[in-house]
């Protein structure tokens, strides 16, 4: 599912030059369920949006499906986060002036569907996750776990084959880190979904299949 | 593809109301001004009621003599315009007037002020009134001194309510006249044409036969063509050649044949004709400067609107939005508010105009917003939809996802 060749990521700014990942090589099958750990700084996240095509890597090659995306254009690489990629953020990154209905067709939106087609598959996915009764409702007038599970219902709202998940507990309390872990767990058995999940609850490390461990940039096990 | 465009952006507009209101008010603001001061410079400067020929019309309104002692410039004697302009060959005809004076008239034991101007026949070929009543005077009424006149409707509702008002009399600047034809009102920007009663201008108490340089007449020259204009400025200028002094007071005269527009510049700038231009063309850039202004601010609110956006723009290319499809609903988006805006404005502009049409600001004005002033509208409304759309967009669409959404959590 993804291949990552020798990743190399440096933040260059006008002062100081941060290499956020060193000689990255991963491997990831389709169908695992795998959880990145680290402490705070060591590229957890800059890994995860090189995985999920947000950003570019300084050196070194992506592979998605064997498929090399360097050379790809923006059509492209949209085209790719669209149909294989959903993405949940510790930070839940919903917009606040749309409902949650609305939230959850944004990937939908660039295919080609009809709106009584989104909807029905926005609502689906929202029952999934257990919030069909609040399908009106805007963002801030949700729980924060009830916002994660929102977040959730957007990336696979598309049934995107990976699922990239950056601390989706870690605003959250232990219950309701627990139920959005269930939600994952789920996800990965009853429709095969490939997850990565970067998480510091090693509680939560250890239900997954495998635990990356990255260490100043690099990769320690 | 389009009508989910549209769908989206009218979500988005309604959920930013307060950024909604302040781009529509901006756009409308901004059309307002534009549009008002295109009414009314069309209003000045274009062909209207009774200008019409104004496209081949040309103007000796300021001229400038000099003396040894003395130097005036502005509009000049009635002896010099009938021997020196109204002798050109070129034009079809020419007239000359008086500028429009204020005096002050009693009917029925009741006072009022009224503006007065003298003309000859040829004034009435030259413009295009619109006669309610009667017709113009002629040229043996000028030249065997007539007492007639014509008045604007206005006068004639006030001295004689609905009678008809031909053979009856005004009293004006101590003389009677006999009223031989009601016009329709002109307003006080057609600053050529205005005036409440127009009598033959023979009848002026000033001494017009004697030599004399000093007056307050202008010329105005009706061509046949507009390609006649470089020749008629050539013979103008021919004649200003000629030119005899018959007294020691002046000896040099300047000034020429020109367009309305020219002759505002003129006016404004002086007689230096290169620097004139100079200063035409940099009086032009300030006024569109000034018009710019609110136009920037304009942008400026668009782009800020957008920009507040960052996060959502980031959120929607994670989920699979190309740049060119952010691009083009910015787009969309704009140009909805753009129009929506530049309806309000057009009915802004529509009632700012009335209000100027009824008021007594400016005397029998007739604003009106003609088609091609609602074509430039809808131009320039899009022009700012698109520009304040474009760029911004443009420069978040190079954008890397991740930026955006550190940009919109920052
Ligand atoms: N846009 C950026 N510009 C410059 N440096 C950056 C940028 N983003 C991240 N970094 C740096 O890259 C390194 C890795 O950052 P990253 O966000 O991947 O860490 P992380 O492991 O996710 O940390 P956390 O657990 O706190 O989320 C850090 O040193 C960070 O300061
Ligand atoms: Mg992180």
């Amino acid at each position: 599912m993804i291949q990552l060749n020798n990743i190399d990521k440096v933040y260059a700014t006008n002062t100081i030059e941060t290499t956020a990942l060193k000689a990255i090589n991963l491997h990831v099958e389709k169908g695992e369920f795998v959880s990145v750990m680290g402490p705070s700084g060591c590229g957890k996240s800059t890994l995860l949006n090189i995985i999920g095509l947000l950003d570019s890597a300084t050196n070194g090659e992506v592979l998605i499906d064997g498929q090399s995306v360097q050379k790809y254009g923006d059509i492209k690489l949209a085209k790719l986060r669209n149909q294989k990629i959903g993405f949940v953020f510790q930070s839940f990154h919903l917009i606040n002036d749309l409902s949650v209905l609305d939230n959850v067709e944004i990937p939908l939106l660039y295919r080609r569907m009809s709106g009584a087609e989104r909807k029905r598959k926005a609502l689906a996915a929202l029952e999934k996750v257990g919030l069909k009764a609040r399908t009106k409702h805007f963002p801030n007038q949700l729980s924060g776990g009830q916002r994660q599970r929102v977040a959730i219902a957007r990336a696979i709202v598309g049934e995107p084959e990976l699922i990239l998940a950056d601390e989706p507990t870690g605003n959250l309390d232990s219950v309701m880190g627990a139920e959005i872990m269930d939600i994952l767990m789920r996800l990965n058995k009853e429709e095969n979904t490939t997850i990565v999940m970067v998480t510091h609850d090693e509680h939560l490390a250890k239900q997954t299949q495998r635990i990356i461990r990255l260490f100043d940039g690099s990769q320690v096990g | 593809m389009l009508k989910k465009y549209i769908k989206l952006s009218l979500k988005v507009l309604l959920r930013h109301k307060f950024f909604t209101f302040v781009s529509l008010f901006g756009i409308s603001f901004t059309l307002m001004i534009l549009l008002t001061t295109t009414a009314f410079l069309d209003h000045m400067l274009g062909p209207a009621y009774p200008e019409t020929k104004l496209d081949r019309s040309l103007y000796v309104l300021d001229m400038e003599i000099k003396g040894p002692e003395i130097s005036r410039r502005g509009s000049i004697s009635y002896y010099f315009l009938n021997k020196y302009v109204k002798s050109l060959k070129t034009p079809e005809a020419v007239s000359i007037t008086s500028f429009f004076q204020k005096t002050v008239t009693y009917h029925d034991g009741k006072k009022y002020k009224i503006a007065m101007k003298f003309t000859d026949a040829e004034f009435w070929q030259i413009m295009d009134f619109n006669f309610v009543e009667g017709q113009a005077f002629t040229k043996e009424d000028v030249t065997n001194i007539n007492q007639v006149c014509i008045i604007n409707q206005a006068t004639k509702e006030k001295y004689f309510g609905n009678e008809s008002a031909i053979g009856k009399y005004i009293e004006a600047d101590w003389k009677k006249y006999k009223v031989v034809g009601v016009v329709e009102n002109v307003p006080i920007i057609r600053i050529l044409a205005y005036g409440d009663v127009w009598v033959p201008i023979t009848n002026t108490k000033e001494d017009i036969v004697s030599y004399s340089m000093d007056g307050d007449y202008q010329a105005i020259i009706l061509a046949k063509t507009k390609k006649d204009f470089p020749a008629i400025k050539a013979e103008f200028q021919k004649h200003l050649d000629q030119v005899e002094f018959q007294d020691d007071t002046y000896d040099s005269i300047r000034g020429g044949a020109d367009t309305i527009l020219e002759s505002t510049s003129r006016e404004m700038f002086g007689f230096d004709d290169s620097k004139a231009h100079l200063l035409f063309i940099i009086g032009i850039g300030l006024m569109i400067l000034f018009m710019m202004l609110p136009a920037m601010n304009l942008v400026n609110i668009n782009i800020n609107r957008i920009i507040e956006r960052y996060s959502e723009i980031g959120i929607r290319k994670s989920f699979g939005a190309s740049s060119i499809t952010l691009v083009g609903q910015f787009i969309v988006e704009n140009i909805i508010l753009t129009l929506i805006g530049g309806f309000i404005g057009l009915i802004i502009t529509f009632i700012v105009l009335t209000i100027f049409n009824t008021s007594d600001i400016i005397p029998y004005a007739n604003f009106v917003m003609n088609f091609r002033i609602f074509g430039y509208a809808i131009l320039i409304t899009l022009l700012f939809g698109l520009l304040s759309g474009v760029y911004p967009a443009w420069r978040m669409s190079r954008l890397k996802p991740v930026q955006a959404l550190q940009g919109g959590t920052k």
